[in-house]
């Protein structure tokens, strides 16, 4: 009996792929050609984008200048997801020690390289600035060519990981631990939130910020994307390492 | 470059198709990250830089990372490592 119900259920599975297959293909048939100037993609919205985003917001990336400036505000939504989906894996992953002292201990102290790779180490002696400034370079040129906080952020929070891994958790919590988590996070979250969520009250109507705009594509160009471009960068990059920490050891040391 | 963009795109159905048939979770996580790295060279080459670089950091870069880290917590490296020991243990005494 059982036999039959999984021989019905694979037959099931290989009809079920098929059919989904052949909708996706015949989907994909009766899309438009990439390219076409008749495509409907090519209307008035991404117009408007292309042609006014660089003197309008400043940002020659007319991505940066969408996602920053016209769109800031699912941006913002972006970046709260971030800090939630953190929470989130705290919530499951974390060692309660205060309230539970004979938590297991074997993974605490377990390092996850050999400790004297001294391959490892001289390479990241080179390497670990390099990735930084690199990381602070697409996030301060997000305006200015291809990057942005999240891509930024990303790198950073790479760096930080291949950091840890090298050098282990007491030199790294030397400067990331939770309470510059909390605090770069909810410095980045409030200070994005209290520039932009004024959009949330006023609807539509785009009001003009303090920071100048001046659009003559220096790093200053674009006002009031920069710094909301290192706020995103910020909550990027801690999301990352968060996420990789709590993984690895169910939380930071203190 | 069409050639060179219709074998990027043939690789990539031969990795997703291959990810699925892999009984072994650490080359199936390898595979995915070169599938990662693959999609990153198409963004790459239809203009949209700032998802390539994301692709690469995030797809190719962290979640490969994170998950590594996951199998570790869940002692499959370990187990891995012992049934090659094991094998080796075989061979030897054969």
């Amino acid at each position: 009996m059982k036999k039959k119900l999984n021989r019905i259920y694979n037959i099931l599975c290989v009809i079920f792929a098929l059919v989904f297959i052949a909708a996706m293909l015949l989907t994909v048939n009766s899309l438009p050609s990439i390219g076409e100037p008749t495509n409907p993609t090519n209307n008035v919205v991404s117009e408007k984008y292309l042609t006014d985003a660089s003197w309008e917001t400043g940002s020659l990336n007319a991505v940066s200048g969408m996602i920053l400036d016209y769109r800031a505000f699912d941006t913002l939504g972006e970046s709260c997801v971030l800090f939630v989906a953190t929470i989130a894996v705290f919530i499951m992953l974390r060692r309660d020690e205060d309230s539970n002292p004979n938590l297991p201990t074997q993974y605490l102290n377990q390092s996850y390289e050999d400790e004297d790779d001294i391959i490892f180490k001289k390479t990241l002696e080179f390497l670990f600035p390099v990735i930084l400034c690199f990381g602070i370079y697409v996030i301060a040129n997000g305006h200015l060519s291809p990057g942005g906080g999240f891509s930024g952020g990303a790198i950073i929070g790479a760096g930080f990981i291949l950091y840890l891994n090298a050098y282990g958790l007491d030199k790294i919590e030397r400067f990331a631990n939770s309470k510059t988590y909390l605090a770069c996070s909810v410095c980045a979250l409030l200070f994005y939130g209290l520039a932009k969520s004024y959009v949330f009250y006023v609807g539509a109507n785009h009001l003009h910020s303090i920071i100048p705009v001046f659009a003559d594509g220096t790093i200053f160009a674009s006002g009031l994307i920069l710094p909301l471009n290192i706020a995103v960068g910020i909550v990027v990059s801690n999301t990352v390492y968060a996420l990789y920490i709590m993984f690895r050891r169910g939380g930071f040391n203190k | 470059m069409q050639i060179f963009m219709a074998s990027l795109l043939i690789l990539l159905l031969i990795l997703a198709i291959s990810v699925s048939f892999t009984k072994k979770l650490l080359p199936a996580v390898l595979i995915y990250m070169s599938y990662s790295v693959i999609t990153s060279i198409i963004w790459m080459l239809l203009q949209s830089p700032d998802l390539a670089i994301t692709e690469a950091a995030v797809g190719a870069g962290i979640t490969t990372v994170l998950f590594f880290v996951a199998f570790k917590r869940m002692g499959l490296f370990k187990k891995a490592l012992d049934e090659e020991k094991e094998d080796v243990n075989e061979k030897e005494v054969k």
